[in-house]
């Protein structure tokens, strides 16, 4: 009989998850290799570019990225990727709800669109108009510990704070930061951008991460939805050993015996 | 400051960045090994797309005379201004296509193309293409205003060459002679509060390396100057035109590829571009290398697509208007020949061969401008 790993539901907003990892539907080869990934990854949560969809509720056939996600398996959170300031996150979150879309949204704002850097400026301005008009936000965030909080007391679902800047497969490279803000933090903790391996991702849920969001890692391998089971398993791991209580690595050798243990004879 | 005190120290202090892009364009560079590296660093930052976009020519009227163009004033062709109906006309066909991201071409000329002109072109289109985008004579940046506001989001200015005095000799005749002013238009657009920039040389006009560089040193400038915008790189190849210009730098294929993988791995994140100006089998080859943007389908002559605008067809001869005679001039000229010209039906079929997405919509007009009042 084998032992479930991760045993403690993620809870975000009141609703609960199974599923510790989030996927993003960019970049993929191809809408079946996107949704196979999204099968195999076992995730219950998936993000969705708003600039890639069809707003217009007309149907349109070249813009029909929704049309291979499944409403009713995955929690589907639209995103503002694009937006340069809090006005245009405002509005393409407007448009999604009132496209019918869920009333969450991973709050992007990153105007540099080279680093996609998010703007913690504009990202507080943001998330304090859509949480006052009832949306559950989501904020993709540099790994800033304060920020962190001031988002969480503007009332965010979530924070979302990047490992590495997106695009470079470098891991946890704000490791020390996100150390703060999980340990801070009162509301689950995503980590989010830079994961380019699933020992990143297993790493980031030792650490006390409550989930983490792949997107470009998985779209690019070359059997994506191998992959993506690939990082389901990394990140059941990671946080079932984190649940367990990790050894801390001691400096020095101790050894099994004690080398004082004359002391107490 | 702006480009233009960078560009005249060059190619005197590179800096280490150029220096290494530089490096990458000698022969001694192993070329299969470049294509790997700029593969993958390219799907690393693009994923496994392709985004796909249309010319479309509102005009071919232009007061400029560039030796190397089929629209220039002294060329005898046949000439056409599209009116804004005819124009949606010509979009709605391109949408019909798949196209969600459209570029607005039109020769230089005041009385045709003036700014109430394509505000109105702009405005009529951003209701249904998400993405609208120019390539028209440069302006400044208070002309550019309005035509943001109208819902424009990308502007695209093709320096032709960055060789000073290959410039002057080539463009003869027409506000095009100011280079300085030319090599100034993408800061101004970027004032203006165009999101994404394209730039470009034309190549065949000079010594293909140091357009390169000083190209790659453009792109170095607005990456730290235009901080907020997406920058695009193109590398259209001349192609037969009237005038019949012939290349004085021919550039090869094997040497146009080794500069599209130096600039994918000097500027990775940049967008780079490839036109139907260059042939299937090439364009096939570069589509998992680097290049992030294609044409597709595309007419290079105004109302190419519906054939709109015909009733207005004229011939110029020395930039005046003469008769037509008889059944002579059924179409506008075109601005040069493509090369590719299977359809974008085709473009998208081979793209997923190859494993790639082809991306119609990628913007949406909620990001940039505020919605047009009903
Ligand atoms: S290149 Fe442009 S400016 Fe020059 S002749 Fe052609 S259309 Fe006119």
């Amino acid at each position: 009989m084998s032992t479930p790993l991760a045993q403690q539901p993620l809870v975000i907003a009141g609703r609960t998850f199974h599923s510790r990892l989030m996927v993003g539907t960019g970049k993929f080869a191809s809408p079946q290799a996107m949704s196979d990934a999204l099968a195999a990854s076992g995730t219950e949560m998936v993000t969705v570019a708003l600039r890639r969809a069809d707003l217009s509720g007309e149907g349109d056939p070249f813009a029909d990225i929704l049309d291979f996600i499944d409403p009713e398996k995955y929690l589907l959170i639209p995103n503002t990727s694009g937006a340069m300031n809090a006005e245009e996150a405002v509005r393409l979150a407007r448009l999604a709800a009132a496209a019918g879309l869920p009333k969450w949204i991973k709050l992007e704002i990153h105007p540099d669109p080279r680093y996609l850097l998010p703007d913690p400026i504009e990202t507080l301005k943001a998330a304090e108009i859509l949480v006052g008009e009832g949306f559950t936000v989501l904020p993709y965030i540099n790994a800033d510990p304060v920020l962190a909080k001031r988002l969480e007391e503007a009332g965010t679902a979530t924070v979302m704070p990047l490992a590495a800047p997106i695009g470079t497969n470098k891991g946890l490279d704000t490791k020390g930061q996100l150390e703060i803000i999980i340990e801070q933090a009162g509301i689950p903790v995503v980590i989010d951008a830079g994961l380019g391996i699933p020992s990143h991702a297993a790493a980031a849920m030792e650490l006390g991460a409550d989930a983490v969001l792949i997107n470009t890692a998985i779209a690019i391998a070359s059997d994506p939805a191998r992959m993506a089971r690939a990082f389901a398993v990394a990140v059941d791991a990671g946080r079932a050993a984190f649940e367990m209580g990790l050894p801390v690595a001691g400096r020095t050798a101790r050894a099994t015996s004690p080398l004082t243990g004359f002391l107490d004879a | 400051m702006s480009f233009v005190d960078e560009f005249n120290r060059l190619p005197g202090i590179a800096s280490p960045r150029l220096q290494a892009f530089q490096r990458l364009l000698e022969p001694g560079h192993d070329l299969e090994a470049l294509a790997a590296r700029a593969a993958q660093t390219t799907r690393r930052h693009f994923g496994k797309t392709m985004r796909l976009f249309a010319p479309l020519y509102l005009s071919n009227e232009c007061v400029n005379n560039c030796k190397y163009c089929g629209f220039s004033r002294d060329n005898p062709i046949f000439r056409t201004t599209l009116s804004v109906d005819q124009v949606e006309a010509e979009a709605r066909y391109l949408a019909t296509e798949g196209f969600r991201s459209i570029l607005l071409v039109a020769g230089e000329h005041p009385k045709f193309v003036s700014n109430g002109y394509l505000e109105d072109c702009v405005r009529r289109l951003s209701a249904f293409v998400p993405s609208v985008a120019l390539e028209v004579g440069p302006m400044e940046t208070e002309e550019y205003r309005p035509v943001v506001a109208a819902g424009a989001e990308g502007l695209v200015v093709y320096q032709e060459t960055y060789d000073r005095a290959t410039y002057d000799t080539l463009h003869t005749a027409g506000p095009k002679k100011n280079f300085d002013w030319r090599l100034e238009c993408p800061e101004r657009a970027y004032q203006a509060g165009f999101r994404r920039i394209g730039i470009g040389a034309l190549l065949g006009l000079a010594d293909w390396r140091a357009e390169a560089l000083a190209l790659a040193a453009h792109c170095d400038y607005l990456l730290r100057h235009c901080w907020r915008a997406s920058v695009t790189v193109s590398l259209p190849r001349l192609r037969p035109a009237a005038g019949e210009f012939e290349p004085t730098h021919p550039v090869s294929d094997r040497d146009f590829t080794r500069l599209m993988l130096a600039l994918r791995l000097t500027f990775p994140q940049v967008g780079l571009v490839l036109s139907t100006r260059e042939p299937a089998r090439l364009r096939d080859g570069l589509m998992p290398l680097g290049i992030t943007l294609m044409s597709a389908g595309a007419r290079t002559e105004p109302g190419g697509y519906t054939g709109a605008g015909r009733e207005a067809l004229h011939r110029t001869e020395r930039g005046k208007i003469v008769p037509l005679i008889g059944t002579e001039g059924e179409y506008a000229t075109e601005q040069f020949a493509i090369s590719d010209d299977r359809s974008a039906g085709e473009i998208a079929e081979k793209l997923r061969s190859l494993g790639l997405d082809p991306v119609w919509k990628d913007w949406d007009r909620a990001l940039a401008h505020q919605e047009q009042a009903a």
